[in-house]
């Protein structure tokens, strides 16, 4: 082998490979997710592109969407469409238009059934028509995750799944999971699974809207927040 | 062959009458799909079409690639074909008539190559051809050896005159084949069919056609209509609509694919046609000069119209918003892609219950998973007198006690109380 110069650092620099330890580099396609503190956790800088993403807020209306405002805002402006595919409500255009995000580039998918749910997510993925695909699937199963996960490999979008918390106890082929819960009024983001070391500290992001925030001062806040967010890592330790 | 005898050889055999009106349409068919490749496309009845291809044979590729091509899609439209190249249309349609699968470029090679031409190429009459067997004259070559003046008074001047067009020695001028203006094809069963999936396998011959005819008019249809056609009832139609125009065959044929598939055949179905008109002008897309990575951007029409053949046109829809102070009449469901205005609005939750969900009360406090606590407002919303729909509300932003920001509202119309009308996710 004498000549050949073989470099160790040379192979790890190769994208397809990633070390346990830290978080895979350059060469994961990633949407940035507009929160400096959360991106730099984050394989690649930010949300997986071509990869699924599990989101499971602890509750609905803690800042799950809010979470996907700036980086549905950039993509949305910059001409991509947005699936929302079986959404829980309607989605309100002037809060959306208020977030920045180019409404026009919007498109509501409706369905009767988890089967519909699923086979629109993986039809708006294989069709890489997307900027980004958000759906509200009820119910999958591991092998019907995967199915999506391989659905959108190879392409552009991320793929967003909003699922019940009660999902974290199950594994997952998602490149990304993420757990939201409360804390002091803003938003604690934990990491259960990433391409990389996992992350044991929450991360919080003051998520929460302008005209609310401004008027918090005013108001009496409960001094503790509920039992059931404190013992939240706790119960996540096997996820 | 009598009938008689061919049954009395293959009992078994199926005998079907030729049908001269079905064999003319389908050879205005595939003239039709033809006239993609060339503008000159001629028609020699009942069994001929000739293209006139020198001019595209280098857009398609040459000719190896082209043959490919017309094969692999005459046979995705149910025919098999002959084919054969010449310099005179006659020449070629002999050859291909004669199955000699031959292709020749050049005047000079073409003599030899007809001479060995049998004398039915000539396609005369029954008594002609039996006056040429009993002459010895089997093949074209030897009826061309023969003194011209003796043949002319004893067969005519015919036989002559087509293998001096067919040699290139006569000018053999053609009708080049004029496109209709709408799109029509049918295929009848031999047996009637339920099965959907039977029904795909015959419209997919009836899309390459159509494809291909929309290829010849630089054109596209946002709409087409496949007709069952059942014993005795009225005709089911299905119609498929698309987004944007589009003369993509796998396009087509998913989208009838998906409408087929939870589709209830009302009957037996005998024979079906596709119909499409409005042929909308579709100029032709430029591939990038530098390969991008990753898979190629798919069309967003093309999911929309995935999406919708399966789960309804309702289903998928986009979004607007309207300079209306009502929240819920500040928004309104469009077709995707449509341009809009963004009002101003103040605090907005990103979700709108479809229906606003009537709050318990506990001690004039409003509950929802628990006690809220209210953050901000109110902010009075008080408008639509004028058209019915009048509302007086105080909307809030409120805490539920799992920490959700919530929307709610005070009525004072009506019977009053409380509602919850967003969720600030």
């Amino acid at each position: 082998m004498a000549g050949m110069p073989f470099s160790f650092a040379a192979l790890l620099d190769r994208p397809d490979i990633w070390r346990g330890d830290s978080l895979s580099r350059a060469g994961t396609p990633a949407i940035p997710c507009g929160f400096p503190g959360l991106d730099a956790e984050l394989p690649g800088g930010g949300w997986p592109a071509g990869a699924l993403t599990e989101i499971l807020p602890a509750h609905e209306g803690i800042g799950e969407l809010r979470l996907l405002g700036p980086a549905l805002a950039g993509l949305s402006q910059r001409g991509l469409r947005l699936a929302w595919i079986a959404p829980p409500h309607l989605p309100y255009a002037p809060a959306l238009a208020a977030a920045g995000i180019d409404i026009a580039n919007l498109v509501i998918v409706r369905t009767a059934s988890s089967k519909e749910t699923l086979w629109a997510t993986e039809q708006a993925l294989v069709s890489n028509a997307c900027g980004a695909v958000l759906a509200w699937p009820r119910g999958a199963k591991y092998a019907e995750l995967r199915r999506l996960q391989i659905a959108a490999e190879g392409g552009r979008a991320p793929a967003f799944l909003f699922r019940g918390q009660e999902a974290a106890g199950e594994s997952s082929p998602a490149a990304l999971r993420i757990a939201l819960d409360t804390s002091d009024g803003g938003l604690a983001v934990h990491v259960l699974k990433r391409r990389g070391a996992p992350l044991a500290q929450p991360i919080l992001l003051p998520a929460m809207p302008p005209a609310v925030r401004s008027k918090n001062h005013h108001v009496d806040r409960h001094p503790a927040a509920p039992a059931a967010a404190r013992d939240f890592s706790a119960r996540l330790v096997h996820a | 062959m009598a009938v008689a005898a061919a049954l009395a050889l293959a009992p078994r055999l199926r005998v079907a009458p030729r049908d001269p009106a079905a064999e003319t349409e389908a050879l205005l068919g595939v003239a039709g799909w033809a006239a993609q490749f060339t503008p000159g496309v001629a028609l020699e009845f009942p069994d001929g079409v000739l293209l006139e291809v020198s001019g595209s044979l280098k857009l398609f590729g040459g000719l190896e690639s082209f043959l490919e091509r017309v094969r692999r899609e005459l046979g995705e439209m149910g025919w098999t074909a002959a084919f054969a190249g010449a310099p005179t249309p006659r020449a070629a349609f002999w050859l291909a008539w004669a199955g000699k699968q031959k292709f020749i470029g050049e005047s000079a090679e073409l003599e030899p190559v007809l001479a060995e031409l049998p004398v039915e190429v000539l396609r005369c009459k029954d008594e002609t051809l039996a006056a040429f067997e009993a002459i010895g004259v089997r093949t074209l070559g030897e009826l061309r050896s023969l003194p011209r003046e003796g043949v002319a008074r004893r067969f005519g001047q015919e036989p002559l005159t087509g293998l001096d067009r067919a040699l290139g020695l006569l000018p053999d001028p053609r009708n080049f084949f004029v496109l209709p203006a709408r799109f029509g094809a049918a295929i009848g069963f031999p047996a009637e069919v339920t099965q959907a999936e039977a029904l795909l396998f015959a419209a997919r011959r009836l899309i390459v056609q159509l494809a291909g005819f929309l290829a010849a008019r630089s054109g596209g249809v946002q709409r087409f209509v496949l007709r069952l056609g059942h014993r005795d009832k009225a005709a089911t139609e299905i119609a498929i609509g698309l987004v944007a125009p589009s003369r993509d065959a796998e396009h087509f044929t998913l989208l009838l694919r998906e409408r087929l598939s939870n589709f209830a055949l009302s009957g037996p179905v005998r024979e079906i046609s596709l119909q499409a008109g409005d042929v909308v002008p579709l100029p032709g897309s430029n591939l990038g000069l530098l390969l991008e990575q990753g898979k190629p951007p798919g069309q967003w029409e093309h999911l929309i119209e995935r999406l919708r053949s399966r789960l309804g046109t309702g289903a998928v829809h986009g979004l607007s918003s309207h300079a209306e102070h009502r929240p819920e009449r500040a928004i309104a469901i469009t077709e995707p892609g449509s341009r809009q205005l963004h009002p101003d609005f103040g605090e907005r939750p990103f979700w709108l219950l479809e229906r606003p969900k009537p709050l318990a009360e506990v001690g004039a406090a409003p509950h929802y998973q628990g006690p809220l606590e209210l953050l901000a407002g109110p902010e009075r919303i008080e408008s639509g007198w004028w058209d019915g729909g009048d509302v007086a509300r105080d909307y809030f932003v409120a805490r539920t006690q799992n920490e959700a920001l919530v929307w709610i509202y005070r009525e004072w119309r009506g019977a009053g109380g409380w509602y919850l009308h967003g969720v600030f996710a």
